[in-house]
Parts: structure tokens; C-alpha cells; sequence
């Protein structure tokens, strides 16, 4: 499947900026399954420097400086990506949960350069806490011997049909006990809440930023939740799969509809676009994002 | 028994003495302290315990300056009595130290670089990644300099055996080294003959080479600029960051004084932006830069992790070195020494087991009641606890905590600490707690003692501060912490020998010079020309409260002065809430003041001080306004000498002066503006009272022998340009110095006041007493070009502000989406 990916962040300040720095998360990665064919930024206006880096966690990440007063900051992100279906990954065949766990525990033992790398995802973040209430909630998917894909499906099962999807009543700020206590949230919510629980059982999972397919025009099909803006949702360490993606906000593998930019600890790690401003008074955002198929 | 003094001095067969070998003896390297104590009688100690105690409030020595407006600052608690160490020991405990540096500057390298600890089993991931203060921006970082560990500190304790073990290592930024040349500064002035006599090595190396380690990276063709970044005035050990910027000659700056641009940080300075190549940092790891690290931080630096990236400043301790400051990690250092150093580790860490390991837990679960059960990480909730202390629910309810999360909890060994005699000045206040001395008497007695010992990274490794900051328990138990509101105790290393010279003290200082006049913060010379305003502005309002006493009893004059009076200050002393009250004034001097702490002598700092309190003292207790006054009066004049004679007389100082003269002219030009304006004549008494607002009064005399009269009165205080507070003097004052500020940073001086002035000279003073209607008007012409005066005034503050402290932000703001 391949797709067009626009996605317009307009800042309109109440006064000018006199001075900023910005740090950009948009440039989707590079996966097995994803292929980025062409992927620009543009700005308006000009910063006084623009640097590319690559994170710690393997993602594009821009960092913008202006110095110049502005009064608007228009980011216009654009990818051309093909997304191929994932492998098959049979979820009875996946290692049992404590196995897992417990191979990633601290043993004295040379660790593998693979599970170094998911055990950068398994501890308490500044977002997502480790707590007893997210083990307990997850307990009757994680039953003993349970193969480790088939517990976190049914997680997400578990969440998508405890938690409402609710637009609104959440923002950036949001704490993750907060949302878990009210039962509701918006993708970013449901995706820290996963991970959470995952967490809080000894496993490594991480926070995915990226995009949803938008779907034809009203009428035609029920609307995907999270399209018309960034997406965000889980991915887990399933050995012998790998990584393996969950959207617990649609209660789907995911396949072919997403489309990955960053991944991280938690939305802190990744989002899309953070700065700081001197000056500018209140301001004003808008956000669109277009996912086509070609 | 030593003396009747030590009676109370009870040895503890558990503990190791530090005064006392086992047979009751005193060890022979404290003989000599002993008998010299013994020679300078009974109460020499006690003396010497006010004087040091005196000291301490004097030079403001505080753990919590301004902490809150209540005045809750608590006053730093010193020990007169030192520790003493032999170099034999001392020599262990240096070798041990700056091992553990070098082993902890490594082990950061490896968590920040290749990770090859973690990948070959020596430590456990879980340490650093579940740890707050791991930092993944700052993964892949090679610092400038190549240090990750500037500066290092561990507390150590020993055992009963006599055996050092390190308790905790400090490597995020370390406090105390300024306390500890403050106790020593403070200990040196109570037994002055003492400290040399012994040989005891000084500390000044230290310093010297602290700075060096900060600056040897800087490119050669630039003077180099090193400055230290505090989180500000609020902080509990800002005295320190306070004393340390001054004991090493840098810029102490706040995050907001810092911008940074391209690839390079700046300091604003009144002369522009200026490079900043290294900064010695007091704010912790994840404030240090909103836009990659805490986003709610606005304490920091945005974009200061590019820099650090870019390898364009040296930043002491590299950002992200607080994740080794945990206790899972010591149980974890033998084997990293081995790996990474390819050496034993000397200075053993005390027992140490991280739960997460399987059989450590176990054995923590078997043996709860002999150890003490920490956090691993620094943002637990969960506090440290003795196994002993708790009772069998409470147990339950740990393990069942420990067997949940286990690779969040450390246990360790509890080690009864070493005592030393501690000296209560008895009848209860001063630290007796009776369970020593029951008679409360004064005298000493015995306490837990632990020792903080700094290290700081130079060419050829890791150098150690020859001393230390040790600290003593409040009572009996053996938490030793300044927070938990134990003293501390100054530690005397004992030179090997008579012929023993310190390496490198001063001589190693480097050619080139550290600092440039123009490296003054803008927020720095803004809170000097403030400083100068209210100093100024309260010592107006204070001689006219003053003056109005005075005339109380001219019932006619009364009423209008009154009226006079409420335009410029509240009309009760004391009220603290209103806001052209001194009280409020006071405290704002005040706040400038604090700002300003690293521009001033102790003497000027103490004097800023006992001005603050004998002002609320005499608040409190209602004292009589006008010897309230008198002596505030004499402090603010105290004030005004120390800016004449104690201070560098740089740009920052220059425009400390204008904020004097100016809030002069202001004050005191709108003060004869509103006697004027209605065209009456001033009886003389009101002329009386006019001249001993403006401190002329002798001069009127001595000049005309005569009483008062307007035109000669309005000569003194406005024309005569040798009166020091008339306003023609004021003029020329703020004048010369905004030319010679003008000089120095480039541009024209201001000329906001000079059309002003010029109205203010056409004035004649010929026709301005009598009846007529001619000389109605010239008053009221005077008035209005006095007050033509102040407008002016006005707009050259603004313009100042404009000109020199424009730099300074208004805050900044993080955005996200």
C-alpha cells in the first residue's frame, strides 16, 4: 500500500516571538515493513537554523532555531511511504509471558544487542508509570503460561471495550492515572494505558507515533478513530516475532492502515512538534493531517 | 577523663571513637588539639562556639536563604571542635576517592556510549533506564573535555573496626564544598593559632583546580568564560552556589541569563553576548534544557543539549550523571572496577544488595530486621527504613512492596557509625539532648559522624580536596544530613610532615584571567541598579517619616505634611502589607540584594541582613518610631558607604550609582514640586522640615547662620552642586557616570535629563520669596520644572532598562503538538 502523508501544524501567536527553539518528531522511520520513499519539511517561516538528526531511539528528529520575531509558524510535513503487510505472527506461538519477563531480567549473563533494546522499554517513564492497580487490571490476560501475544490482544481487547474513546476530554497534559481512573481518552491515552499495564508486568513495550489511513469521505464507511490527526499506539516485544504493533484505540493488529513515524518510552520521547518560545503571548494551533493511498 | 568538660563524653564499645583508642586514651594525633584546649581554660570553648555561631548569622551563612518571605532561613550549624586525620589515614581515603571518581567517570561514558556493561552482564539494565536522571538525549554525547565527572563527592563512614566504607557518591552536582571552606574560613578565626601550628593542609587547591578542570578546553585565542548556572536565590543551598562563583571568580548566573544561539551558548551581559565555555552547573540534570529534557522546567537553558552536543561548552558534571547516584549501583562497582579500570576497587562501598537479582532478594527477605531498605531510584515515594523498626504488618506489607517491584529497592548493611565529641553549650538550647547530659551542663558529647569528601577531575586524575564537610547526627540516630537538621564539623587532614607544601595552590592558576569586567549578567547590573533605588528610596522615606515626627507638634504644618507624607509612604511604620510601606521596600531592597549576592563583600551581606532584622524586630515588638528610625537610618547610610568604598567600581556598580542618584533627584525634586505648586510660601518651619528631609540641615547652618528662608533654602537643595544631596549634585553624578558607562560599552550616554535640567538652571531664585504675584509664579515655574524634573527621571530609567537589560526575557514558554 502506499500513501501521500500531509500534515499542517500552523502556530498563530498573540504577540511576536522574539526568540525560539523547536525539536520536530515527523519524518517517518524506515522499517522492514515501510519504506519511505520521499519525506520533506517545510517552513514558514524560514529558522534562522535547521539540523537533522537522528535520536536515540533510531527516529528523524529536526531541531528549528529562530531569531528573528515571528508572529506564525506554519510546519507543513510530507512523506510518500509504502507500507507492506506484516509477517504472520501467530499469537499461541509466541513465548509465555514469564519467560519473556524473565529473560529480560538482570541475570549476570551477556545480554543479546535484541533484548538490551526492549529493556530500554520496560521501566517506569516520566508518562507512563509502573504501578500495582495496571498489573492487577491486566492479571486475567496474563494468566500463568499464557504465550505473550495472545495476553497483550486480549489487553487490548480489555481496554477497547472498558475505556470510551472520548475526543476532548483529555490533553497532552493528561496523566495517565487520571485517564485509566475515568475509563476514557483519546489514542494517546489508551496507547500509555497499554503500556502501563505491560509494563507493570515486567514486559517491553513502546509508544508509536505515526499516522492512520484516512478513509473516504462520510457515508461511504465508518470513520477510523484517530485519522484526521497524528496516531499513536503500542508496540510490543513478542519474541519469537519481534516487535509486534497493537492499536488498542481500534482494537487492531496492526497491518497496512498505519504508518510509523517515531517510537519512544512515551509520547514525551516523540511528539511530533515541542519547542520553547520567548514571548509571543497566547496562542492559537491548528493541526491537519491527510493519510491518502495512491 | 580528659577534663571536666568531657564528662559527659560517653565511649560506645560498638562504634569506633575518633577521640578515644580503646583503652579511654586519647589518640595521639588529637593530643595536641586536646591539650591546648586544656590549657585555654573552661570557657574557651564556649567562647569560641558563640564566635563561630556569631560568624555564622554574620556572613549569612544559610541553608536556606530566602526561602520564603517568613524569614525561615536556617542558619548553617558548625561545630567548632574539627576532626582530625592522620596523613597515613588520609592518604588511604585519597587513593580510595579518586578511584571511585575515575571509576564513576567511566561508568558514565560506558552508559552514555557503547553500553558494554549492560550488554556483558556487569551491571543491570534495569538501573539505569528505570532511573530518572538517565537522559536519552544526551546518549551518544562525548563530552568536550572528555569528562563526564567534574566534580565528586562521597559520603564516608566507618565501622567499628575503624574501616572507611564509601555510604553514597554524589555525581549529579555535588554540594558542599563551599560550606566546607566556609567552616574551615569560620574554624581558623575560633582557633587561630591552631590550624597552622598542626600542619593542617589547607583547601584553596581545590578550588584553583576545580576551575582549571572547567576552563583548560577553552580555545587559547579567547579569554575563556566560565560561569556558575544556579535554579536561583530560592534554592536551600543557594548560599553556597553564592560563596562558590565568588571563591572562584565566575559569573553566577541563572538559567534566563544564558540564551543560546546556533551552536553556542551565551552569557547577556550589560556589553552584549558573550560566549560562555563552560558552566558549573547547581541545577539538576533534567531542568537543564526544556525543549529536549523537562518540558515544565523554566529554570533552564532551551537548546542547551545542542550545545553539549555540539562538544561547544564543557559543563561540569555532564548533563545526566545523576543516574549513578543510587545504592543499587554499589553492589555493582567491584566488578565495573575490574572491567573498566582493570583494578580492585579501594574504598569498598558499604554492603549493598539490589533486589532485582534474584537470590539478593531472598536473602533481603530472610534478613529485613539487620538491614535498611532504600529506593533505587530518586522519584520513589518510598523512604529509607530500618528492618529493626518496623513491626511485623509493616513487614508484611515490605515484603509483599519488594516482592512486586523488586528492581526498585536496595538493601544495605546498617553500619553503626564512628562518634566524635560534639559540643552542647547546655540549659537545653544549642543541640543537648539530654541523653548524654542529663545535669545539662556544657560540655561534649558523643555523635554519629559521617564525612563528606570531594574530588575534581584535572590532567593527571582525579585530585582530592585535602578536608572535607563532616557531618553529625542530630542525636543519637545515625542519620547524618544537614536536612534533617544535624551540624557539621570542619575535618583537618594533618600534613605528613613539617616540610609538606600543597601541590599546586595558587601557582597552578594559569596565565590567562578567568574573568572580563564585561562579563556581567544584564540581570545582575539590573538587580545592582534596583539595589540602588531602594536602597536610596527607603532612606528617603525614612528621613521624611522622620523630619514629620519631628514637627509633630505644629499643628498648621501637620495636616499639610501629612498629606504630603501619604503621597510618598504608608502612614504606619510598620504596616508590611501596603505597598509604598518601608516594610515593603525594605524587602525588596532586600530581594535585589539577594540577586546581587555574588557582588558583595560578607561585611556588605551582613550589614543587608541585620538591617532586615532589626527592622522587623523592632516591627514585632512595636518599638518607638523614631529610634526605629534613627537606627534604621544609620544602616541605610552604612549601606551607602559600603557601595562607595566596598565594591568593584565597574559598569555594574556605575549603574548601581545612577539607580541612587537618580531615585535622589526623583524623591526629592517631586517633594519641593508639591510644597510649591500652590504658590504659598513655606513658613519656616516647613523649610526646617524640607532641610532635614533632605539632610541639609547643618549645611544651612554652618553656610547662613540664620533660620530658614526659601531662596537660600531652595539654593542648597537644588543649585549648589557641592551639596551631596542637593539635586544639581545628582545631575552631574548621573551624568559622569552614564559617560563613563558609555565609555565602556560603546554608544552615546543617555540624554534623557539633560533638556530638564537645562528648564530647571533658567529658574531664577531672585523674586521667588515674598507676596507678590510675580513671586507666586516663579514658585509655581519651579514647581512645574521640578517636576518636569522627575518625568524626565522617569524616562531615563525606561531607557536604561531598554538599553542594558533588554536581553532579559520575559519568561519563556514550552508549546507543543
Amino acid at each position: 500500500m502506499r500513501y501521500r502523508v500531509r500534515h499542517q501544524t500552523v502556530y498563530h501567536y498573540g504577540g511576536n516571538v522574539a526568540h525560539s527553539h523547536q525539536l520536530l518528531h515527523l519524518g517517518p522511520r524506515d522499517l522492514t515493513n515501510q519504506l519511505c520513499h520521499s519525506r520533506s519539511i517545510t517552513l514558514n517561516p524560514e529558522p534562522s537554523t535547521q539540523r537533522e538528526d537522528i535520536d536515540a531511539f533510531g527516529n528523524f528528529a529536526t531541531r528549528l532555531e529562530y531569531d528573528l520575531p515571528h508572529d506564525r509558524l506554519e510546519v507543513l510535513a510530507e512523506a510518500a511511504v509504502e507500507v507492506r503487510p506484516p509477517g504472520d505472527a501467530v499469537a499461541t506461538e509466541s513465548a509465555a509471558w514469564e519467560e519473556v519477563r524473565d529473560a529480560l531480567n538482570y541475570s549476570g549473563e551477556p545480554m543479546t544487542a535484541g533484548h538490551l533494546d526492549a529493556c530500554r522499554f520496560r521501566m517506569e517513564s516520566s508518562i507512563v508509570p509502573v504501578k500495582q492497580v495496571f498489573s492487577d487490571y491486566a492479571a486475567d490476560c496474563f494468566v500463568q503460561g499464557r504465550p505473550l501475544l495472545s495476553g497483550a490482544e486480549s489487553l487490548m481487547h480489555k481496554i477497547h471495550r472498558d475505556f470510551s474513546y472520548a475526543p476532548g476530554s483529555t490533553h497532552i497534559r493528561t496523566r495517565v492515572v487520571e485517564a485509566f481512573a475515568a475509563r476514557r481518552g483519546v489514542c494517546q491515552d489508551f496507547a500509555h494505558i497499554m503500556l502501563a499495564c505491560l509494563r507493570s508486568r515486567g514486559l517491553a513495550a513502546r509508544y508509536v507515533s505515526g499516522y492512520l489511513r484516512t478513509m473516504p469521505p462520510p457515508g461511504v464507511d465508518a470513520a477510523w478513530l484517530g485519522a484526521d490527526a497524528s496516531h499513536a499506539w503500542v508496540s510490543v516485544f513478542s519474541p519469537p516475532f519481534g516487535w509486534i504493533d497493537l492499536d488498542p484505540t481500534n482494537d487492531v493488529r496492526v497491518g497496512t492502515d498505519h504508518i510509523v513515524i517515531a517510537w519512544g518510552r512515551d509520547f514525551g520521547d516523540v511528539s511530533p512538534l515541542r519547542g520553547v518560545i520567548v514571548g509571543g503571548g497566547r496562542h492559537r494551533l491548528s493541526v491537519r493531517v491527510s493519510v491518502l493511498a495512491e | 577523663m580528659i577534663d571536666a568538660r568531657f564528662e559527659t563524653y560517653v565511649s560506645d564499645t560498638l562504634r569506633y571513637d575518633e577521640l578515644l583508642d580503646r583503652s579511654g586514651e586519647v589518640r595521639a594525633h588529637w593530643r595536641p588539639l586536646i591539650d591546648a584546649l586544656a590549657s585555654s581554660g573552661a570557657d574557651a570553648v564556649q567562647s569560641g562556639v558563640d564566635l563561630a555561631r556569631r560568624l555564622i548569622v554574620e556572613n549569612g551563612v544559610t541553608y536556606n536563604v530566602y526561602a520564603d518571605p517568613k524569614g525561615r532561613d536556617r542558619p548553617w550549624v558548625l561545630d567548632p571542635l574539627p576532626i582530625l586525620l592522620t596523613a597515613a589515614e588520609w592518604r588511604e581515603i585519597e587513593l580510595g576517592v579518586a578511584q571511585r571518581a575515575q571509576l564513576l567517570d567511566a561508568m558514565l561514558a560506558d552508559i552514555y556510549g557503547p553500553q558494554r556493561l549492560l550488554t556483558d552482564g556487569t551491571i543491570p539494565a534495569e538501573v539505569p533506564f528505570g532511573h530518572p536522571n538517565f537522559l536519552w538525549p544526551c546518549h551518544g554525547i562525548k563530552p568536550a573535555g572528555g569528562h563526564w565527572l567534574h566534580v565528586y563527592a562521597v559520603d564516608i563512614s566507618r565501622s567499628a573496626d575503624g574501616r572507611w566504607w564509601a555510604i553514597a557518591d554524589r555525581t549529579q552536582t555535588p554540594s558542599g564544598p563551599g560550606y566546607a571552606l566556609e567552616n574551615r574560613q569560620i574554624v581558623s578565626r575560633v582557633f587561630p593559632d591552631l590550624v597552622g601550628d598542626f600542619g593542617v593542609r589547607s583547601l584553596g587547591g581545590f578550588f584553583v583546580a576545580l576551575r582549571d578542570s572547567l576552563l583548560r578546553h577553552a580555545p587559547d585565542a579567547q579569554t575563556p568564560l566560565a560561569v556558575v548556572l544556579t535554579p536561583g536565590a530560592f534554592n536551600e543551598t543557594y548560599f553556597e552556589h553564592a560563596y562558590l562563583a565568588r571563591q572562584l571568580g565566575l559569573p553566577l548566573v541563572e538559567g534566563h541569563d544564558l540564551t543560546v544561539r546556533g551552536d553556542t551558548v551565551y552569557l547577556k551581559t550589560l556589553g552584549g553576548l558573550r560566549r560562555v565555555h563552560a558552566i558549573l552547573r547547581r541545577l539538576d540534570d533534567d531542568f537543564c534544557d526544556p525543549v529536549e529534557l523537562r518540558a515544565d522546567s523554566a529554570l533552564g537553558v532551551p537548546g542547551l543539549i545542542g550545545v553539549v552536543r555540539a562538544g561547544r561548552v564543557v559543563i561540569g558534571n555532564g548533563l545526566g550523571s545523576g543516574v549513578l547516584e543510587s545504592a543499587a549501583w554499589m553492589g555493582f562497582m567491584p566488578a565495573a572496577a575490574e572491567r573498566l579500570l582493570g583494578q580492585t576497587l579501594r574504598l569498598p562501598s558499604v554492603a549493598t544488595w539490589w533486589c532485582g537479582e534474584r537470590l539478593a532478594l531472598d536473602y533481603v527477605l530472610a534478613n529485613l530486621e539487620r538491614l535498611v531498605i532504600k529506593p533505587a531510584y530518586p522519584n520513589q515515594t518510598f523512604r529509607a527504613v530500618f528492618g529493626l523498626d518496623l513491626n511485623a504488618a509493616a513487614r508484611v506489607d515490605l515484603a509483599r512492596r519488594l516482592r512486586a517491584q523488586p528492581h526498585a529497592y536496595v538493601a544495605q548493611e546498617r553500619l553503626a557509625f564512628s562518634q566524635a565529641p560534639v559540643w552542647h553549650s547546655g540549659g537545653g538550647r544549642g543541640g543537648g539532648d539530654g541523653r548524654a547530659n542529663g545535669r545539662g551542663d556544657p560540655g561534649f558529647s558523643a555523635r554519629a559522624l559521617g564525612i563528606r569528601v570531594y574530588a575534581v577531575a584535572t590532567p593527571s586524575g582525579y585530585r582530592v580536596m585535602p578536608g572535607g564537610l563532616a557531618r553529625i547526627a542530630s542525636d543519637a540516630a545515625d542519620i547524618v544530613s544537614m536536612q534533617r537538621g544535624g551540624g557539621s564539623k570542619d575535618v583537618w587532614v594533618l600534613a605528613p610532615d613539617r616540610r609538606f607544601t600543597e601541590e599546586g595552590d595558587a601557582a597552578s592558576a594559569g596565565p590567562r584571567p578567568v574573568a572580563r569586567h564585561d562579563d556581567l549578567p544584564s540581570r545582575l547590573a539590573e538587580n545592582l541598579y534596583w539595589l540602588g533605588r531602594y536602597s536610596e528610596r527607603c532612606e528617603g522615606k525614612a528621613r521624611l517619616l522622620r523630619a514629620t515626627l519631628r514637627v509633630r507638634p505644629n499643628a498648621v504644618l501637620w495636616a499639610e505634611v501629612q498629606a504630603t507624607c501619604a503621597h510618598f509612604v504608608a502612614p504606619s511604620l510598620f504596616d508590611g502589607a501596603h505597598p509604598l510601606g518601608l516594610c515593603s521596600d525594605l524587602q525588596r531592597l532586600a530581594w535585589c540584594a539577594a540577586q546581587a549576592r555574588s557582588r558583595m563583600s560578607a561585611q556588605n551581606w551582613r550589614a543587608i541582613g541585620v538591617l532586615q532584622r532589626e527592622f522587623q524586630d523592632a516591627a514585632r515588638v512595636r518599638r518607638d518610631a523614631r529610634e526605629t528610625l534613627d537606627a534604621l537610618l544609620l544602616s541605610l547610610v552604612g549601606l551607602a558607604g559600603f557601595a562607595l568604598d566596598d565594591m568593584t567600581q565597574d559598569d555594574g556598580w556605575r549603574l548601581m550609582m545612577v539607580g541612587r542618584r537618580l531615585e535622589r533627584l526623583q524623591f526629592l525634586a517631586e517633594l519641593l514640586s508639591q510644597r510649591l505648586r500652590g504658590g504659598d510660601t513655606p513658613g519656616q518651619s516647613e523649610l526646617e522640615w524640607l532641610l532635614d528631609i533632605g539632610d541639609s540641615t547643618i549645611t544651612y547652618r554652618t553656610r547662613y547662620l540664620a533660620a530658614p528662608r526659601l531662596g537660600p533654602t531652595m539654593d542648597l537643595l537644588v543649585f549648589d552642586q557641592t551639596n551631596p544631596r542637593g539635586l544639581a549634585f545628582q545631575w552631574q553624578s548621573i551624568e559622569h557616570s552614564l559617560v563613563r558607562v558609555a565609555v565602556s560599552l560603546g554608544g552615546q550616554p543617555d540624554d534623557s535629563l539633560d533638556a530638564a535640567v537645562a528648564l530647571v538652571g533658567e529658574m531664577q531664585l531672585s523674586d521667588i520669596e515674598g507676596d507678590s504675584a510675580r513671586a507666586v509664579r516663579a514658585r509655581q515655574g519651579l514647581a512645574e520644572q521640578l517636576q518636569g524634573l522627575c518625568a524626565a527621571s522617569g524616562s531615563l530609567s525606561d531607557r536604561l532598562s531598554l538599553k542594558h537589560f533588554s536581553l532579559i526575557d520575559e519568561g519563556i514558554r514550552t508549546v507543543a503538538a
